[in-house]
């Protein structure tokens, strides 16, 4: 059964108008922000497919941008989110792309402070219910849904039996799992979706691991 | 666990049950939850359903401009006390327009099942509540039966109207609305299950076709055709008419025609209203 519970046909609580342009577009700017962990200098969003053709009437921008605000996606801030970022000096800039992506409702992140940069792929699938499809070149199947830990580290043995090993020494249930590389013994992303939140001393004893170079934790 | 019409139904005929007990008893089971908290939750998608169709009775507009307004003209003309049909029938007719203005409005929906189809529901059970005069707390129980079938829908078919046109959406939602308020008005779980099925056969083959790939033409509307549908549907089940097609199949056959539609007619905004001169005038002006 795809639909587990009966709040995912009588919800969400919304703000207008279509759950998968808007609702849909806000948990993927949400889940870049939380990745990014802070509040971004600059936005680029690149828009494809049904994306590129109906945003403006669909407010797709503005939610985008509200969830990279980290409004939830029943925020009545959400109609100002441009607004209200313009104001904090975030330098916004939107793109239409010609090209046609693997699923119509696609939308491209970069998000920049400093000389830190996170790019993020993310698929509004429908109902609300979203997929991030990229991150910084790396291909995963995140739909921000439950915790989830994103690990940076060198493609090297052991590293996915340490961290494994410290989630299973705190009673952290892992319900789906991910690895992908650009290419043998470089830099690898692991990704984690678990049933438990993570807590912060887990996160600390994982990053000091051998061969860990960053994590990311994503509450749900 | 139920995953077709025929288990729900069955399980709730056995055990002498409505539908909504037992779509709460396998919510607590799914979830964890306690049934306070279960019910609670739908008790928050109640309180947003009537502020949606309490703002749009007076007055919004869309982001684009192309919509808003006609709650309220609907408002005032069931005020003015002379129309055609009845009293029910109206109110329903304006809170499905209602809440779909506040959805193209950017304002505050529950989607259900989805934001372009959240009209339907509550305009049946709003104007069914003023009807039979029952309370909050029962209405609230009552959509567990709406959400039951929207469920298996879901699961088995469609909710989207990329994936199924609009036979999926609004057409989902007039089932959903349909079976609860037969089940409100005292129907039994099978009689709630053929006006379930009453209610699809009469939406079957529905384009999705909105002007512009906006939420509003011909969506607000549509939710209003949804709501009378779903009230023609429990007519027909209070009364003993059956659906000569067995209930899962109707929903197979949803599903099986969502799949053979055009893509021109699923969201894309490329057929239909939205290919007429006047759609395409409303597209060039909003992009």
């Amino acid at each position: 059964m795809k639909y587990k519970s009966v709040f995912d046909i009588m919800g969400p609580i919304m703000v207008g108008p279509s759950s998968s342009h808007t609702a849909g577009a806000v948990r993927i700017g949400q889940i870049a922000r939380r990745i990014f962990g802070m509040e971004p200098e600059e936005i680029h969003i690149h828009f494809y497919g049904s994306f590129a053709e109906t945003y403006k009437g669909h407010a797709t921008d503005i939610a985008v941008i509200a969830g990279l605000l980290n409004f939830e996606t029943d925020d009545s801030r959400i109609r100002d989110a441009i607004e209200i970022a313009k104001k904090k000096g975030i330098h916004i800039k939107f793109y239409t792309e010609e090209m046609v992506p693997a699923h119509p409702n696609t939308l491209q992140i970069k998000l920049v402070k400093g000389n830190e940069i996170l790019e993020l792929t993310g698929v509004s699938v429908g109902g609300g219910a979203v997929q991030i499809t990229e991150l910084n070149g790396f291909d995963l199947n995140l739909s921000g849904e439950n915790p989830a830990m994103l690990i940076y580290h060198i493609d090297a043995y052991g590293v996915i039996a340490s961290v494994a090993g410290i989630l299973a020494n705190y009673k952290i249930n892992i319900s789906k799992m991910n690895v992908s590389r650009i290419e043998k013994n470089s830099m690898a992303l692991m990704v984690i979706e678990t049933d438990q939140v993570i807590q912060e001393e887990i996160l600390k004893e994982i990053s000091m691991k051998d061969n860990v170079k960053k994590v990311y934790v994503l509450a749900s | 666990m139920f995953n077709n019409i025929a288990e729900l139904v069955n399980q709730a005929e056995t055990q002498n049950k409505k539908i909504y007990e037992i779509m709460i008893e396998q919510e607590i089971k799914v979830t964890g939850l306690s049934k306070e908290e279960v019910i609670h939750k739908m008790k928050d998608n109640y309180m947003v359903m009537k502020a949606a169709i309490e703002k749009g009775i007076q007055g919004v507009t869309s982001k684009s401009g192309m919509t808003g307004g006609d709650a309220k003209k609907l408002s005032d003309y069931r005020n003015r006390g002379k129309y055609l049909t009845d009293y029910t029938l109206i109110s329903a007719i304006c809170y499905a327009v209602a809440t779909n203005e506040v959805n193209a409005s950017m304002g505050l929906i529950c989607a259900t099942p989805t934001a372009g189809s959240s009209g339907v529901l509550p305009a049946v059970m709003f104007a069914a509540q003023e009807k039979l005069k029952v309370d909050e707390e029962t209405i609230i129980k009552h959509m567990f039966t709406a959400g039951a079938i929207g469920y298996i829908i879901a699961n088995n078919a469609s909710i989207s109207g990329a994936a199924g046109g609009c036979q999926a959406e609004v057409g989902s939602a007039s089932a959903m609305a349909a079976a609860a308020v037969t089940e409100l008005a005292g129907g039994t779980p099978t009689q709630a299950a053929h006006a379930m099925a009453i209610a699809i056969k009469n939406m079957l083959g529905l384009s999705c076709d909105p002007v512009a790939g906006l939420v509003e033409v011909p969506c607000i509307k549509r939710n209003a055709a949804g709501a009378v549908n779903a009230f023609a549907a429990a007519e027909m089940a209070l009364a003993g008419v059956e659906s000569r097609i067995p209930w899962d199949e109707v929903i197979s056959a949803m599903y099986r025609i969502g799949l053979s539609m055009p893509i021109a007619l699923k969201e894309t905004a490329l057929g239909g209203l939205a290919a007429t001169e006047t759609g395409r005038c409303w597209r060039m002006k909003i992009q």
